[in-house]
């Protein structure tokens, strides 16, 4: 809320400075965004009029304006299409000096001389208004320095305040604010009860009291709202960001700002029969003041007169009943209407006003009578008029309760951790408006104001003790706490592990959004209908990843088109997969690599990464686990990956993830520089680890045997290898692979392996015949099963 | 025995003057062989009487013993001159860069998690972690935000078809923690939230680190006593903090924790840092701690927002470009 200092000034006025008064409310809670002047930096600007107003004589868009300071008259060339004979008008003189330091002296405009400039509210920095120059009121006392009959040295405070202030939402409640935290008394203006001097009233239902526990109403008879508000008033709003309509509607709106009440003013004339505070029919047309046409809902409480709705309550009135320049008779409204009824309704038809956020917050249900009178006093003595009297329907029943709330003095100190008198507690809540109901040794008991709605429970009330008394002047230790050690078990590998690990790989960690195109996850994966988000900030942004891949290549793509070449990334992360059981929230680890094996260097060849670069990245990550027995690769297809470079990862039986180079097809497609290759797996499957368990170093020498093998192109040799430990006898240590070749010497089709088979015996010696048995085995199962047959 | 002197002066020469290796194993064999010459002067001591044979033996052994340390000594030089000429041959610019990989990085914001981790993990917070796709409960109704609550409107949330959610903040774990266990609770919750908002100094997604205690007789004092230090320990400086009223639904008192800084006049300046306050008795209920025998504190870091201030980045998206440039920066 903005608001004007001059004005909470009349009201309340501490002997502190501005900037005192800005941060003794910010650390109050009523936390202040920004401060600005009223107006620009300016001097010698004084009311004028204009006396005269004639057409240049070199020039289509501008008049030679004479202008009055009340006692001499002064040629002044000025551009303003509203410059006219008879209005008073912000006069800078010779010597005035304009925001930006802009000096005025005497000009020639086109070679007519001119003294002084005619200003616009812009120019002035008052507000935005740059059409034409200001019109001031006829009234406004010529000669008279600007500054001082606008009040324009005035600051303007936007506080924001948080959603259980909403008694804070007028300069009454900020008053009383800035009087508890100053200890001073707080001086409204004069309001009185208005002796009403006509016996009129309207017929005033409500039909759903707990949503309107309390109206109020009042006709008022033979106004005259042809004229604009005061000058002072319309000021006032302007510094609360509040557009000036008509004195009607602005004096509501002062009203609001002043007490916290939100009012309305209808066309008596316009209203047909009576009103009815009452939950709107379903599909029930309305058409509100700013031209909007909606369809209400069953849980909409609207006021409808007779024909039907004429405005949805504490969010916006009617079109057809508002009032306008040729109204006579007005009823006024001011009512109390439910937080909860009017909580998120205007939202929900995308509106937000004013009145919807006191409302919401909760106004004061005790105010609506004297809001009433405020609204009066001040219609009469601007519009004139002859007031009824208040016309009132109330539901004890359904106002709020104030609840008697117990504070233990045990409870208060032992949370706060400071040890308060009794006297300064009282004293604090008292000034807060509670009413002590009861005090004993242990506790008090207080009944909380009718503007609070956040004062239910205990807390709340050690909350506003302390948010008195200041935060900072609380004392500050040093939590003490037992010293268990929390579980950490050694087999779970924690993931920044495997992150740092990725990192002295030499990958670069990424955080990809986990809402992704879903054209593009779509390429990536075709078993999944990813989740979509039913109100997307974008359309590339509109379902949740059921990959981290789309993400990645996305920033291979930006890193590509930065010249960067060589790019290895990965990210850890969720992943979101629909499944029957409900959805599955994964936790994964993906990499992406692509470029040169190596940073470009003086070493000579540095081909583009493979397959088995990422391969080996990936099983040095397995490793971490201490298992890396339990994982193996086996060919498989994956609509994103190229159908022969892609590799399903089991951990033992179960899929843990995949990896492989991105298909050349979409790589094409997304206009990527390949190759590309990706890997995902599961976090879970590389955070389960073993504690290590030592076996005894054997005394006795390895045997080693080579092998070479022909065997089919097509065979996996981690499956040869399988079966070469199958039939090697129980002292196999290792079987190696150190070479693969086809090509010349070998058949079409064939491909030579080199394996060294390892054996140690852990108590003995092992013999030359043992040995050789073994070798036999292994050379007659793999025969037998692929058909391999040795190389010599 | 003249001639002894005179052998092996000129054995001594032509030790001095061998030029490799083999030219003086040519002398060694040539003097010390088993036919060399000096050898062969053993032989002609059995012309001697038997009384001068044993002075004349050493004498002759001497010679032999002089020549051969001439030939050691000498081999000696050259095995040292041959390894001097290798070594210079093989000297190297140790200025060139070395070979393989380089060393990639954590991204800014995992750096800053960690961080915050491993000073809670050092007086006993445990890390805990949970959905990013939510239900409104755990999301809004465990923590004192029923439906239509003004405060949802400061949570611009992402919504899907059923009725869930992506979590607004990381609160939610805190709930779960509690439904799964009884005080002492001392967790902190990283991850990703999500909010429906996007500008200049907003992202649709960022990171938070969010902090519960809960335990007997945990005071304000001792939330205020925890969070000055951690920032003082995080930013490496003795920080002035101040702790302003604010307004959370799931905590009471609320409070919201400035940093103290100088401003480019010299005057001084505040930055909001973080939120917190002492957990509302509502939310304790809930999750089924009782809130009249524990008392609790939580926190909240928006990670992104330390990360800027520690490291001086100025720009919120470059944090989700995945840009190298960007992210090389970080080690």
């Amino acid at each position: 809320m903005k608001f004007s200092e001059k004005w909470l000034r009349e009201w309340v006025n501490p002997a502190i400075t501005s900037d005192e008064l800005v941060a003794q409310i910010t650390l109050a809670g009523l936390e202040v965004d920004e401060v600005e002047s009223a107006a620009g930096e300016f001097s010698g600007v004084i009311i004028g009029e204009i006396i005269t107003a004639e057409p240049h004589p070199n020039a289509d868009k501008l008049q030679v304006c004479t202008v009055s300071d009340g006692q001499t008259n002064q040629q002044v060339v000025c551009g303003a299409p509203n410059a006219r004979a008879g209005i008073k008008v912000a006069y800078a003189t010779l010597g005035a000096v304009l925001p930006g330091n802009f000096k005025i002296k005497k000009a020639k405009l086109r070679q007519v001389e001119s003294f002084g400039m005619l200003c616009s509210a812009s120019e002035l920095q008052i507000s935005d208004d740059h059409d034409g120059i200001m019109e001031l009121p006829a009234a406004a006392p010529l000669g008279m320095n600007l500054r001082e009959y606008m009040q324009l040295d005035d600051q303007i405070i936007d506080v924001d305040l948080t959603p259980n202030r909403g008694d804070c939402l007028s300069i009454a409640g900020l008053a009383r604010e800035v009087g508890v935290l100053n200890g001073v008394d707080v001086t409204p203006p004069q309001m009185a009860e208005v002796a009403p001097q006509l016996e009129d009233t309207f017929p005033v239902k409500v039909s759903a009291p707990e949503g309107c526990p309390r109206i109020t109403a009042r006709v008022i008879r033979n106004v005259d709202i042809t004229q604009p508000s005061p000058q002072w008033l319309q000021e006032r709003l302007r510094r609360s960001n509040i557009r000036p309509i008509d004195a009607a509607v602005d004096i509501t709106a002062y009203v609001m700002l002043e007490l916290g009440q939100p009012m309305h003013a209808y066309d008596l004339d316009k209203l047909n029969g009576s009103i009815n505070v009452r939950m709107a029919n379903q599909g029930e047309e309305l058409t509100l003041l700013n031209g909007q046409t909606v369809a209400l809902n069953e849980d909409i409480l609207v006021i409808a007169d007779n024909e039907g709705a004429i405005g949805m309550a504490g969010i916006m009135g009617g079109d057809s009943t508002g009032v306008s320049a040729t109204t006579r008779n007005v009823l006024l409204e001011a009512a109390f209407f439910d937080p909860v009824t009017i909580a998120g309704k205007a939202r929900s038809f995308g509106l937000h006003t004013d009145a919807s956020h006191r409302f919401e917050r909760g106004v004061d249900y005790a105010l609506q009578r004297q809001a009433m009178d405020r609204a009066t006093q001040l219609l009469q003595s601007i519009c004139g008029g002859d007031a009824g009297p208040i016309i009132e329907q109330v539901s004890d029943q359904h106002l709020p309760k104030a609840d008697a709330v117990v504070l233990r003095k045990q409870r208060l100190s032992s949370l706060l951790a400071f040890a308060f008198d009794d006297a300064q507690v009282e004293d604090i809540l008292a000034r807060l408006g509670l009413q002590l109901l009861h005090s004993d040794a242990e506790s008090w008991t207080f009944s909380a104001p009718s503007w609070r709605f956040d004062m239910a429970i205990e807390a709340d009330l050690i909350e506003e003790v302390a948010r008195i008394y200041g935060y900072n002047n609380l004392p500050s230790t040093n939590p003490v706490g037992s010293m268990d050690i929390p579980a950490k078990p050694e087999a779970k590998r924690p993931t920044s592990l495997l992150r740092h690990h990725m990192v002295s790989r030499g990958y670069q960690e990424a955080i990809t959004y986990s809402m992704v195109e879903p054209g593009l996850q779509g390429k990536m994966d075709d078993q999944h209908t990813p989740v979509a988000l039913a109100n997307p900030i974008s359309a590339d942004m509109s379902v949740m990843r059921t990959s981290i891949w789309p993400g990645l290549v996305k920033a291979l793509q930006h890193n590509q088109n930065r010249q960067q070449q060589r790019v290895r990334l990965f990210e850890t992360g969720q992943r979101f997969i629909p499944s029957p059981d409900g959805l599955q929230q994964e936790d994964v680890i993906a990499g992406l690599i692509c470029g040169p094996r190596h940073p470009e260097s003086w070493h000579g060849k540095n081909d583009s990464v493979d397959f088995f670069d990422m391969k080996s990245d990936l099983e040095s990550l397995l490793a971490l686990t201490g298992r890396s027995a339990a994982f193996s690769f086996a060919s498989a297809q994956h609509i994103a990956l190229h159908p022969g470079q892609c590799a399903a990862i089991y951990k033992q039986d179960i899929l843990v993830g995949y990896a492989g180079a991105l298909h050349p097809g979409l790589q094409q497609e997304l206009g990527i520089q390949g190759p590309v290759y990706l890997f995902e797996l599961n976090l879970a499957a590389l955070t389960e680890g073993v504690v290590p368990a030592f076996t005894a170093l054997s005394k006795h020498p390895e045997v080693r045997r080579d092998m070479a093998l022909l065997v089919d192109d097509s065979l996996p040799v981690s499956q040869l290898q399988d079966v070469i430990a199958e039939h090697a006898g129980d002292y196999l240590q290792q079987v190696g692979l150190f070479d693969v070749y086809s090509g010349q010497g070998v058949a079409d089709g064939k491909k030579s392996l080199a394996l060294s088979l390892t054996w140690q015996h852990p108590e003995r010696t092992l013999n030359d015949d043992e040995v050789n048995q073994w070798f036999d085995q292994v050379v007659d199962a793999v025969q037998t099963q692929y058909a391999a047959s040795l190389r010599s | 025995m003249e001639n002894l002197k005179q052998l092996v002066n000129a054995g001594l020469e032509a030790v001095a003057a061998a030029q490799d290796e083999t030219a003086l194993d040519q002398i060694r064999v040539q003097y010390l062989g088993k036919k060399g010459v000096l050898t062969a002067q053993l032989k002609s001591l059995g012309q001697l009487s038997a009384a001068d044979r044993p002075a004349a033996g050493a004498k002759i052994n001497a010679a032999k013993q002089q020549v051969q340390d001439a030939i050691n000594t000498k081999r000696t030089l050259m095995a040292s001159a041959a390894l001097r000429a290798q070594l210079a041959s093989e000297s190297i610019d140790v200025s060139l860069p070395g070979r393989g990989q380089n060393n990639g990085g954590l991204h800014p914001v995992t750096m800053t998690m960690e961080r915050i981790e491993n000073f809670f993990a050092q007086i006993g917070f445990s890390v805990a972690k949970g959905p990013e796709i939510e239900d409104d409960y755990h999301n809004f109704e465990a923590l004192n935000i029923p439906s239509h609550h003004p405060a949802r409107s400061m949570h611009d949330t992402f919504f899907f078809d059923d009725g869930t959610l992506l979590r607004t903040h990381t609160s939610p774990v805190q709930v779960r923690t509690m439904e799964q266990q009884q005080p002492p609770i001392r967790v902190i919750c990283p991850g990703r939230v999500y909010r429906c908002d996007w500008d200049q100094t907003h992202s649709p997604m960022f990171h938070q680190v969010e902090g519960l205690l809960v335990d007997d007789n945990i005071s304000f004092a001792d939330l205020k006593g925890i969070l000055h230090n951690f920032l003082n320990v995080f930013f490496e400086q003795d920080l002035q903090v101040r702790y302003r009223p604010s307004y959370f639904p799931f905590t009471e008192p609320s409070i919201e924790v400035d940093i103290g800084y100088t401003g480019a006049n010299g005057e001084q300046k505040w930055m909001e840092i973080l939120g917190c306050g002492m957990v509302h008795p509502n939310v304790l209920t809930a999750s089924g701690v009782d809130p009249e025998q524990y008392t609790g504190f939580a926190f909240g870091f928006g990670v992104e927002r330390l990360a800027m201030l520690r490291y001086g980045v100025k720009d919120l998206r470059l944090f989700f470009e995945n840009d190298l440039r960007f992210l090389s920066q970080f080690g």
